[in-house]
């Protein structure tokens, strides 16, 4: 992946950090003449905040009004919506119901039905405590109403990102990773940028970096703002405890944050989370005794039976807080320089919206950012939702291929056609994390208990030793 | 390796779900009483059959089934050839998804996606050791952080190396299991850290840790977060007084709080026992689902492999019954005594005895304690009234199974109601 220092890599706009921003914009610009690097300084993309959030497709009802973040969440949640049908990522339609718990809380639902009309967001109905229950039987005592936001849905972040760079790939963008960026020189025709996986010209240059845009926008000679580490600790319950949650129970907003919300996920299980806490390390993504001991708390009061379930994993994940609340969407003509900055967890939604609107901001900078007319067909990406169908139970499918009638990893059902086909595909994973988030290897109530030496085997041999014949 | 040369079956008389010392022996014992007429398939989704024996590689198997003493993987391989000479179907590869009817279960294989259609159906699916994140355990998530079962895969059947510095958390039979693995693997066990006041296992095992294997046994202590962004670099301690202080490992290993792997006698309706988080069974191993049984620890999560497979011999006489008799005569609900715990005893399989019917396997129940008593007594309590009390020579221990003479029970009314076992 390296390139000869003396002879840099050249691309027309180099995206710098491939989340799901990122992935996202390079697969806008890949859609037109230009030439397109993405610069991610790890090993996999999505692997930052993007692999780590609620992964819920947002339709922006409680947004701020009037923000940049409202309307981008807003077209972001159909543009992901359509990109999602057309590529196989996984979206479940649950809808969302948020309980008051408290006559302060009760009260301010009508005003939050108001606040979704102004963004836009007309389905929202208020709702009795008897419907509350009937919606979620399994709920704590004392929900006293609800309102319903039947448009909020989850959907896979893994496979969101994957397909998003998977189709920047195929529109012919280069996905560079591992190359962090440590400097950034001028130059007359653009930008320097020097990386750990060598040097990089481009002549605009979009900072994606997400935790890390504070500190890129910086190396422009920037001193706008800075990211705020908020880690979000999270639980995530077995697939037996799935039907305590048949929608995402959300929390009423406060001054202090979303909440906590009880979701289903598309993989089967039920999440719990997140917490909220601001924090100095960028790379702090340990789980506290705190933070478990908080959930706990909300946990037992918001579905008493969830901890009678088993704890299939727990995470936490950094989103990338930025003072005044807004995306940060601006460019600088003189450096030739886009900041996509302030992203925060409505980012996965509103992905596909920003990378217009920096095709727009490009645009208004004189780059003709026309799409082509022989764009490539989106990619069909592996299924790894739980609403379609998955290889262990397709029956025709196993009949073509025995290696998707083997079955690997037990908890999640992933096959060993499945793991196969991860490092055939176009961004293949260079870890154990990077495999499980393309097929979910690893990732079930076993933790690894029973495939996680095979998994360790597979990654070595990229997938070979899993198929048949291929005995210990 | 049974290779099956023929189509796969999709229609047996007995299908046993779980090829491990428990569903291998049940398997071996119904094919022999049915005679070769017999369909009797065992569907194993792992590679070879044999289930944790095979990645155990130490000595202590087969004393209480077979009367002599193999090694794990000897021991696997002896149930594997006694199962297919006495005409067992061994499937391998074949994971049983869900259920299709009663006792029909859908079957992901190699050879095909199908469902299969028993006249009974074992359940052996064994029981697995909780991971970390189910233990709650804050911190970093490097690598490096194993389950005993993941550690003996990589270094019995993968032949990996893991390490140089482990910390063991746990103090039952199977944790000292996981330092006999490492020890194996050139990986020292600096800590091993346990809640209980003393390491819970056996005696002998004990004795062996602190002289043989010098490992020295944190007491009364929990680890209360993992350290390392990438590896593993160390565990933070807590002892009983509430002081803290980082142990530097290189590798962790949770060993031991077992769960049942219970997935399939919940999506089939089975009703489950809160102690064990298995299905509940009487004495002749019945399940609540008419022709569904259930052997081995899936029952009581966990005992030595031995026991487990005597099970399998356990439960031949009522899927014998149940096979010479029309659906329509079956009980719906299991006939006797209900059998409840209190407190420190956490659980009791079977759950039901009928007195009039079969004693449990070598008449002992088995019973889970949280904590440890040297010379424990068991009294039975109906009614208000105690019915039956038992001194034992041996402790009740945490971390291994508690056994108690059923006979405890002999003088238990059958009209009276349940009966409660207590440590007196």
């Amino acid at each position: 992946m390296s390139t000869p220092a003396d002879h840099p890599r050249s691309v027309d706009v180099a995206v710098i950090g491939g989340g799901v921003v990122g992935t996202a914009i390079a697969r806008r610009l890949a859609g037109t003449d230009l030439r397109v690097a993405v610069v991610e300084a790890r090993s996999d993309v999505g692997d930052g905040t993007s692999k780590a959030n609620t992964a819920i497709l947002h339709t922006g009802f409680d947004a701020s009004p009037g923000t940049v973040e409202s309307r981008l969440v807003a077209e972001g949640y159909h543009l992901l919506g359509d990109f999602a049908e057309a590529t196989g990522i996984p979206v479940e339609r649950t809808g969302a119901l948020l309980v008051a718990w408290s006559e302060e809380e009760l009260a301010a639902l009508p005003g939050l039905r108001e606040k979704a009309r102004r963004n836009g967001y007309d389905a929202c109905e208020l709702v009795a405590a008897t419907e509350v229950y009937d919606a979620v039987p399994s709920l704590g005592p004392g929900a006293l109403g609800g309102l319903t936001v039947p448009g909020e849905s989850i959907i896979c972040t893994w496979s969101t990102t994957i397909a998003l760079a998977t189709d920047a790939v195929a529109r012919g963008a280069e996905v560079l990773l591992e190359h962090r960026v440590t400097a950034v020189d001028a130059t007359t025709e653009g930008t320097l940028l020097r990386t750990t996986g060598g040097d990089v010209h481009a002549r605009w240059v979009v900072n994606a970096a997400g935790l890390h845009a504070d500190t890129i926008d910086g190396l422009f000679g920037h001193d706008r703002f800075t990211v705020t580490p908020r880690r979000g600790e999270l639980y995530v319950f077995d697939k037996l405890a799935r039907p305590l949650a048949p929608l995402i129970v959300l929390p009423v907003p406060s001054s202090r944050g979303k909440g906590v919300l009880v979701s289903p996920t598309v993989y089967g299980n039920v999440m719990l989370g997140p917490t909220a806490e601001d924090l100095d390390d960028k790379t702090a993504t340990g789980t506290s005794a705190e933070g478990f001991a908080f959930l706990r708390e909300k946990g037992e009061r918001i579905m008493p039976t969830l901890f009678d379930e088993e704890v299939t994993t727990t995470y936490a994940g950094l989103r990338a807080a930025v003072p005044g609340g807004d995306y940060l969407l601006e460019r600088d003509d003189e450096r030739r320089y886009l900041l996509v900055g302030g992203i925060r967890s409505t980012g996965l939604t509103a992905s596909i919206a920003i990378a217009e609107h920096v095709a727009g901001l490009l645009a208004a900078g004189g780059v003709d950012v026309g799409l082509r007319d022989d764009l490539p067909a989106p990619p069909r990406i592996p299924n790894i939702g739980e609403a379609g169908l998955r290889p262990y139970a397709d029956a025709e499918r196993i009949a073509a291929d025995p290696a998707y009638g083997h079955v690997v990893c037990f908890c999640e059902r992933v096959t060993a056609g499945e793991v196969r086909d991860a490092f055939d595909s176009a961004l293949p994973p260079r870890d154990l994390d990077g495999l499980r988030r393309r097929t979910r290897l690893m990732n079930g109530r076993c933790q690894g208990f029973f495939c996680g030496a095979d998994a360790q085997a597979a990654l070595e041999t990229r997938g070979a030793s899993l198929l048949a014949g291929a005995d210990r | 390796m049974t290779v099956l040369t023929t189509a796969p079956p999709t229609r047996a008389d007995v299908v046993v779900v779980g090829g491990g010392p428990s569903g291998l022996t049940a398997a071996a014992a119904l094919a022999e009483a049915l005679g070769p007429e017999a369909t009797v398939l065992v569907l194993d989704r792992e590679v070879d059959a044999g289930g944790i024996p095979r990645h155990s590689d130490h000595t202590g198997y087969g004393m209480r089934d077979l009367h002599r003493v193999l090694r794990g993987p000897a021991y696997a391989r002896v149930l594997v050839d006694r199962a297919v000479a006495a005409g067992v179907v061994v499937e391998t590869r074949a994971m049983v998804t869900g259920w299709a009817g009663e006792r029909g279960l859908e079957v992901t294989a190699p050879t095909g996606r199908r469902v299969v259609e028993a006249s009974a159906v074992v359940l052996a699916t064994g029981a697995r050791e909780r991971a970390r994140p189910a233990r709650h355990i804050p911190g970093d998530r490097p690598d490096g952080v194993l389950t005993t079962g993941q550690l003996q895969n990589l270094v019995h059947l993968h032949h990996r190396p893991v390490g140089e510095r482990a910390v063991v958390v746990g103090g039952e039979l199977v944790s000292w299991s996981a330092v006999m693995t490492l020890r194996e693997a050139g990986c020292r066990t600096v800590a091993m850290v346990t809640e209980h006041e003393r390491s819970e296992s056996y005696a002998a095992f004990r004795l062996l840790g602190r002289l043989a294997l010098r490992v020295p046994v944190l007491t009364r202590s929990r680890v209360v977060a993992i350290e390392g962004r990438g590896r593993v670099t160390g565990v933070v301690v807590e002892d009983g007084a509430g002081a803290r202080r980082t142990v530097p490992c290189d590798v962790v290993v949770t060993t031991g709080d077992w769960i049942p792997d219970h997935e399939l006698a919940r999506t089939g309706g089975l009703e489950l026992d809160r102690g064990t988080r298995g299905p509940l069974v009487d004495a002749a191993l019945r399940t609540t689902a008419p022709g569904v049984f259930a052997v081995g620890n899936l029952l009581h999560p966990v005992d030595t492999a031995d026991v487990a497979a005597i099970d399998g011999r356990q439960v031949v006489p009522a899927v014998l019954e149940w096979l010479g008799r029309a659906a329509a005569e079956a009980p719906s609900t299991l006939a006797g005594l209900r059998l409840r715990v209190d407190p420190p005893l956490r659980w009791v399989a079977p759950q039901v005895v009928d007195p009039s019917g079969p004693a449990p396997a070598r008449g002992r129940l088995l019973l889970w304690t949280d904590a440890w008593v040297a010379r424990p007594r068991v009294e039975a309590v109906q009614d208000g009234r105690v019915v039956g009390t038992r001194r034992l020579p041996w402790p009740a221990a945490p971390g291994r199974v508690f056994r108690v003479p059923s006979a405890v029970l002999d003088h238990a009314r059958p009209d009276d109601g349940d009966v409660t076992l207590r440590l007196a």
